[in-house]
């Protein structure tokens, strides 16, 4: 299958069900190069099931999803490998491992690339606990010790360890304090004027969409309901988005971010 | 594939005499981790070697991208500070700045140098602390009881059939087939020493009191303990992980008379059962054996075997296993409440466990047999 080149993920066709649960029908998705795409729905519409589709994570019932030019599924381990090396991902819950410290958590991807050496790795660890604001007494502590934000921060330093051309976010900012969300999307934009990052992140918080997004994928009713910049979306009328977008808490934040008048 | 992968591009130095006369080191390309990975070496022990003249002049505008694994490589080459003369875009100099502010990694606690003494002494503690923990908890277990006797609508009945179903009836299987071949190579052995004295006829002695009196309860109970003890411990584990007991706390539902009591108590009733299901099967498989290899009818056999065995014998073996399940029960239950959220310490409590309820179900079984060592035997 050829790729599109400028397709960082590419979703062709992609059904999903579980048992007799219909999740998506017939889903299209193209990713570009560089952009911030958010997915957003009801709790339930299948976001994350369609993050993890992405992942590589859960195989859809039909259908496929290209990362990279590659299909997700049934690439040799090499290949795998690599694409996987140029990804990270933000789970909800951070997805720490509890058994190492917080070092050794943010340490784990570039040690297991076994071309850096430990000191290297030291100033790196350090230098990503730096960027999502982690004091360096924290380092040596073990993640049962720490409160959700500081593990939600150094899941993202740990998303970001090897510096990944395409970062997933699942609900990036839930958890977080105002203060810290704000921080959250002051270091994405930053992070993204060094680096041509590929986002994709499935959010609730309008906040962070208005500030971030490039574009918005509605998912609801197990289709794609609109796709396109956040302005396009909220002009599109449909029960939900409206619901969605234009809902009394949607046009406060939304008003704020100078989207609607 | 390869050729379908973006052409990465790679890090080009390249070293010239300036217009003022002073040598610049031009880099272009790109200084990211997926493109230096392969040559990291090489190319750090080749910058260090160019840091090492001060008067160099780094130039890194015409580098396209660079990311916080290839500003450390150039920042440690530099030797941990900027070089004197050094040309960077607006987003490489704020790399370099946070690279410059990044504070060391803190020293981990030094090793305390009486350290085999306060290990000795944790352990200590803690077997004390597991010690007074499970004692607490059997206490709480009879407040509960003595709670239920006033409140009898409140016994958790559902909980406690439950129990009996996973540890009792799925336990049934895997009882009868260590039972059965236990039974055979017990029965196997002693016949062919029998058979030398020519006195054929004991082994229903043999079989029918180290059966029913020993090996049944024994077998159950290590296979209990191992298959529903473990079981137990992982359930209240992951409870306690995912806050399921927490919100049972802030319900108002004490863990002990809804998690606990029901355990025990269906413990306490099934492993007599699977005792005595363990015992009959044990002694199928001796009867077998002693049929083919020795020409003892099934009938005789089983005539016999109640004047070989006194009664008190299955009393006793019966007692074990009442007395055992519940001990089973309550030890997983205090290790499975003693675990923290965390993977590591669910792992650990659950070895704790099973391991501690196989030591204690051997010593209760020499306790019985010091307690009773005149009952049931001619």
């Amino acid at each position: 299958m050829m790729a599109n080149t400028d397709c960082i993920i590419e979703v062709e066709g992609l059904h999903s069900r579980f048992g007799n649960h219909v999740v998506h029908e017939d889903i299209n998705l193209c990713v570009h190069r560089g952009e911030v795409l958010a997915l957003v729905g009801s709790s339930g519409s299948g976001k994350t099931v369609l993050l993890r589709q992405m992942l590589g994570l859960e195989t859809p019932a039909q259908g496929t999803v290209l990362v990279f030019g590659q299909p997700v599924h049934g690439a040799d381990r090499n290949e795998l490998q690599s694409m996987r090396n140029r990804c990270g991902i933000l789970f909800q819950k951070g997805a720490l491992f509890s058994a190492l410290s917080v070092f050794d958590n943010i340490a784990l991807p570039m040690r297991e690339l076994r071309t850096l050496d430990e000191r290297m790795i030291r100033d790196l660890v350090m230098l990503k606990l730096k960027m999502v604001e982690i004091d360096a007494e924290h380092a040596n502590k073990m993640p049962a010790e720490l409160s959700g934000g500081m593990i939600k921060r150094i899941a993202l330093a740990r998303a970001m360890a090897l510096d990944p051309e395409l970062l997933f976010l699942d609900e990036p900012t839930s958890g977080l304090d105002p203060v810290l969300s704000e921080g959250f999307v002051k270091l994405i934009q930053a992070l993204r004027s060094e680096l041509t990052l590929t986002i994709v992140m499935a959010t609730h918080d309008l906040d962070t969409l208005a500030a971030l997004a490039d574009r918005v994928a509605v998912l609801a009713e197990q289709r794609l309901l609109a796709l396109g910049s956040l302005g396009e979306v909220i002009s599109t009328s449909h029960p939900f988005i409206t619901k969605f977008f234009l809902g009394e808490r949607g046009k406060k934040t939304l008003g704020n971010n100078g989207y609607i008048v | 594939m390869s050729d379908q992968l973006p052409d990465l591009g790679s890090l080009l130095l390249r070293r010239v005499t300036g217009e003022d006369g002073a040598p610049y080191l031009l880099l272009a390309g790109n200084c990211t981790l997926a493109v230096l990975e392969r040559r990291l070496q090489t190319l750090s022990d080749e910058l260090a070697g160019y840091a090492t003249d001060p008067r160099l002049h780094w130039d890194l505008t015409g580098i396209e991208q660079m990311d916080d694994a290839g500003a450390v490589l150039l920042w440690r080459a530099w030797g941990a500070r900027r070089p004197q003369h050094l040309l960077l875009r607006p987003e490489q100099e704020r790399l370099f700045n946070r690279l410059g502010k990044t504070p060391p990694l803190p020293a981990p606690p030094a090793r305390d140098l009486l350290w085999p003494v306060t290990k000795l002494g944790g352990a200590v503690f803690l077997l004390w602390e597991h010690l007074t923990g499970i004692v607490i908890l059997a206490g709480q277990l009879l407040l509960d009881m003595k709670y239920l006797a006033a409140h009898p609508a409140r016994i958790p009945w559902r909980e406690i059939s439950a129990n009996l179903f996973r540890t009792g009836a799925q336990a049934l299987g895997i009882t009868a087939l260590v039972g059965f071949l236990i039974g055979v190579v017990l029965s196997y052995l002693s016949s062919k020493q029998l058979q030398m004295f020519g006195a054929d006829i004991f082994i229903i002695n043999i079989l029918g009191m180290s059966i029913i009196r020993e090996l049944g309860p024994m077998l159950a109970a290590i296979l209990v303990a191992g298959r529903s003890g473990s079981s137990m411990t992982a359930q209240l584990g992951v409870m306690r992980v995912t806050e399921e007991l927490d919100a049972l706390t802030v319900m108002g539902i004490p863990h002990s008379l809804r998690l606990v009591l029901p355990k025990v108590i269906g413990l306490g009733i099934a492993m007599p059962l699977v005792v005595l299901w363990t015992s009959a099967i044990a002694l199928l498989g001796g009867m077998v054996v002693a049929e083919l290899q020795l020409g003892l009818s099934y009938h005789f056999f089983l005539h016999k075997l109640p004047d070989a065995v006194p009664l008190a014998n299955l009393w006793l073996g019966l007692g074990k296993g009442v007395v055992c399940g519940m001990i089973i029960a309550l030890i997983a239950c205090h290790f499975g409440l003693w675990i923290k959220s965390d993977t590591e310490s669910l792992g650990a409590g659950t070895t704790n466990s099973v391991v501690t309820a196989i030591t204690v179900v051997i010593i209760i079984d020499a306790i019985f047999a010091v307690i009773f060592s005149d009952v049931g035997i001619k």
